[in-house]
């Protein structure tokens, strides 16, 4: 069947199925755009307001799902705007196909109207790139797109897409597999060192498990669960694993790293066994490296062979699927019949139930001010872990993975590598149009909301009834809070007071405002909120001055946590007399 | 981990395709990897490159460029000639204009002699030589030809292989 260009795209994302495509278009998509009208019943089409949001959404709908996020803009500035979508979704590895317009081929190099070297631009951030250089190849690129997306250490791929190849005609079939040569992801790990790794589990006297994205991406929840619960460990999560273990389970420790509690680091200080699995010893997690799980074997499982022994140099690595490797592990287990985990293991559990009872995460809750804290904990309440809960980047990001009991995999989207302020709100929309009848909540700051706040445009049009909770101290909090404990207390640049009425702001986009100043009135302002069937913004203003603790400074060993506020009496009555919000009239 | 560099020579197949050199060096640039030389060139299927890239690091540095450069999609197989622990041969061609008038000309000459250097240009005033060899002979060649006075120099970069049946080629 002979088709044009355009109509190849959608065809195509049809057939690789799917749903929603998030986008903005311009001159050099225009004609696909024409096209659509033919494919709207088959395929849906959110226009964003800002192409960076337009990624976003991709990939929370990627993170959500497991399956690839779409984004569709123009060339030039709707491609560069995409830019900080993609290196955000290539950081955390979530599958996000990403198609640029571009001008013509004959004038590509020529610095065209809206031209820019996007797949220049983008060789570092993405997974791959194309850019198609006749008609004749867009199918193919399309399938090996898709497929480069999702398989192996997941990750973004851009499609650069020039005028004349969209418009030019081919003739259309999209082929059935992929074939690349150089390119052969390894799914299950090493007999040999599946051995090796059972024969140290099977010696350790303190083992504890690192899990991460990993576990999400792999869809190996059960199977980690399984292997917890067979060989009775502690799991420590990172920031990408929350719900990837439950976070009411007795075994579970919380988060680990810069804020992560002091069970989790303790346990991963004194351990003799490290399992790490779907992990990348980030510097948030490990602090300094050398004191990192110092004295124990490590066994890494992970599918990018350069993920293993890049930052900690580990005994046992296995290269592979976590779903897959896990299961080997546990057919190896099985072998294994003499060994009593829980008597093995039961000084050392004692231990880290210890620790979780000694120093549980903690704050002064208050009759005055919200506390961020507290906030968390009425969203946990209300929502039971059954709700999306996307975040932006800072303080409120971190009181969400702290205080939130985190039950199901794939339910806490945030952005962990390349901390992206901004992400929150567009990948709740994402998100919610994966899951149109779930409840999404986008935890956001008040200094990220502003980095993607155009987005309410799009909640209103599509009704999209995500519910925008701002935890508003007026700061770019996590920034105050390093100038407060490592800067002299200098607020160098870090007030934001003067800020929007957010309820009046969220009202003219046409969606519902609510705030909240009391902690009386917080939980039953949250549960209107939820209980509404639009999108609202609710404006929570909280203690401005309040702090994400524990704390491991940068660059420090993750055993010296700072567990309480360093401050004196006076500085306390300083941010008590604070002024109050000032908002402009 | 600064003190303890070593120098590699790593050789590649990569997909011949637009785009591939610059994910390549693009890499070595974002990581903070260094590149020594790098060449490249067609191999007898005209839809692979053989590119071979002396680098220096650490060794865990080393190891992990090996990796990254796996990683990326259009490259088709590394191998890492100093850590295969199999001899290799390594040759480097260059060409290297001097002045040779006078007592130099003859200097120039004999020197292209000693290192079987082969003249491939001659003026009134200069001889353009062109030597072949691994790094220690064409560096021997450039420090004696410096005192004739060195106007141009122009280097390939390393090309290598190893030695013996075994070889680097698409399985």
């Amino acid at each position: 069947m002979r088709l044009k260009g355009f109509e190849i795209f959608w065809e195509s994302l049809i057939r690789e199925g799917v749903e929603v495509v998030f986008g903005l278009p311009g001159g050099a998509v225009i004609s696909i755009y024409h096209a659509y009208a033919k494919y709207r019943d088959r395929i849906k089409h959110i226009l964003v307001r800002h192409e960076q949001a337009a990624v976003h959404a991709a990939d929370g709908y990627a993170r959500s799902t497991g399956r690839p996020g779409v984004a569709l803009v123009t060339s030039g500035p709707g491609a560069t705007n995409t830019v900080t979508g993609i290196a955000t979704s290539y950081m955390d590895s979530s599958p996000v196909v990403v198609f640029t317009g571009q001008v013509p081929t004959s004038l590509i190099g020529m610095d065209a109207f809206q031209e820019a070297d996007i797949v220049g631009i983008t060789r570092p951030c993405t997974k791959h790139n194309y850019i198609v250089k006749s008609t004749e190849e867009l199918a193919k690129t399309i399938k090996e797109a898709f497929y480069i997306a999702r398989t192996g250490r997941p990750g973004p791929v851009l499609v650069d897409i020039p005028r004349d190849v969209s418009t030019g005609e081919a003739e259309f079939e999209y082929p059935e597999s992929v074939y690349i040569r150089s390119y052969n992801p390894n799914i299950k790990g090493h007999p040999y060192q599946v051995k090796k790794a059972v024969d140290a589990i099977v010696s350790a006297k303190r083992p504890v498990i690192y899990a991460g994205g990993g576990i999400n991406w792999a869809n190996a929840y059960d199977e980690l669960k399984m292997l917890v619960e067979i060989i009775q460990v502690p799991v420590a999560l990172t920031l990408m694993g929350l719900g990837a273990f439950p976070g009411d389970h007795e075994l579970f420790l919380g988060m680990l790293g810069m804020h992560g509690t002091y069970a989790a680091n303790m346990a991963v200080t004194e351990c003799d066994l490290l399992i790490a699995i779907g992990v990348r010893f980030d510097d948030r997690v490990t602090g300094k490296v050398d004191d990192f799980a110092r004295d124990a074997i490590k066994i890494h499982i992970d599918i990018d062979p350069a993920s293993i022994s890049k930052n900690v140099i580990v005994d046992i690595p296995i290269v592979g699927d976590a779903k897959v490797v896990l299961s080997q592990l546990l057919d190896e287990l099985r072998e294994r019949k003499n060994v009593n985990w829980y008597e093995k293991h039961k000084e050392w559990l004692e231990r880290v139930k210890e620790w979780k009872k000694k120093y549980p995460l903690k704050y002064e809750n208050s009759d005055e001010v919200i506390k961020p804290q507290y906030v968390m904990e009425v969203v946990s309440e209300l929502t039971q872990g059954n709700a999306y809960i996307c975040t932006d980047v800072g303080q409120h990001q971190m009181w969400a993975a702290q205080f939130i009991k985190h039950k199901y995999p794939r339910h806490f989207i945030t952005s962990g590598g390349l901390g992206t302020m901004g992400f929150g709100f567009p990948a709740a929309i994402g998100v919610q149009a994966a899951h149109p009848d779930d409840l999404v909540i986008d935890i956001a700051g008040d200094g990220s909301i502003q980095m993607n706040i155009q987005e309410l445009a799009t909640v209103k049009q599509y009704n999209l009834p995500v519910k925008v909770v701002i935890i508003n101290n007026g700061y770019l909090g996590m920034v105050r809070q390093w100038q407060e404990l490592f800067f002299d207390r200098v607020y160098s640049e870090t007030d934001i007071s003067v800020q929007p009425d957010f309820v009046r702001l969220a009202e003219a986009y046409g969606v519902k405002g609510l705030r909240a100043t009391k902690p009386a009135e917080l939980e039953k302002v949250l549960t209107e909120a939820f209980e509404h069937k639009g999108p609202v913004v609710v404006d929570v203003h909280v203690d401005r001055e309040e702090n994400v603790l524990p704390m491991v400074p940068a660059g420090g060993s993750i055993r010296n946590m700072i567990l309480a506020p360093p401050r004196t009496k006076e500085e306390d009555d300083r941010i008590k007399e604070a002024k109050p919000l000032d908002f402009p009239s | 981990m600064k003190e303890e560099r070593e120098k590699h020579i790593i050789a590649l197949l990569v997909e011949n395709k637009p785009g591939v050199l610059a994910r390549i060096a693009g890499l070595f640039s974002a990581k903070n990897y260094n590149i020594l030389s790098l060449t490249v060139g067609e191999t007898t299927d005209p839809e692979v490159s053989r590119m071979t890239i002396v680098t220096e690091g650490h060794p865990l540095i080393i190891e992990q460029i090996v990796k990254q450069l796996r990683k990326l999609i259009d490259v088709i197989k590394v191998m890492d000639l100093t850590e295969v622990g199999e001899k290799y041969v390594e040759r480097e061609l260059v060409l290297v204009k001097v002045n040779a008038k006078g007592e130099s000309r003859a200097e120039a000459m004999r020197i292209a002699q000693i290192f079987r250097g082969n003249i491939v240009d001659v003026s009134p005033d200069t001889l353009t030589i062109e030597f072949t060899g691994n790094e220690e002979k064409i560096e021997a060649a450039i420090n004696l030809l410096k005192e004739c006075g060195i106007r141009e120099l122009a280097r390939t970069g390393k090309v290598a292989m190893l030695r013996g049946t075994k070889s680097l080629k698409i399985s």
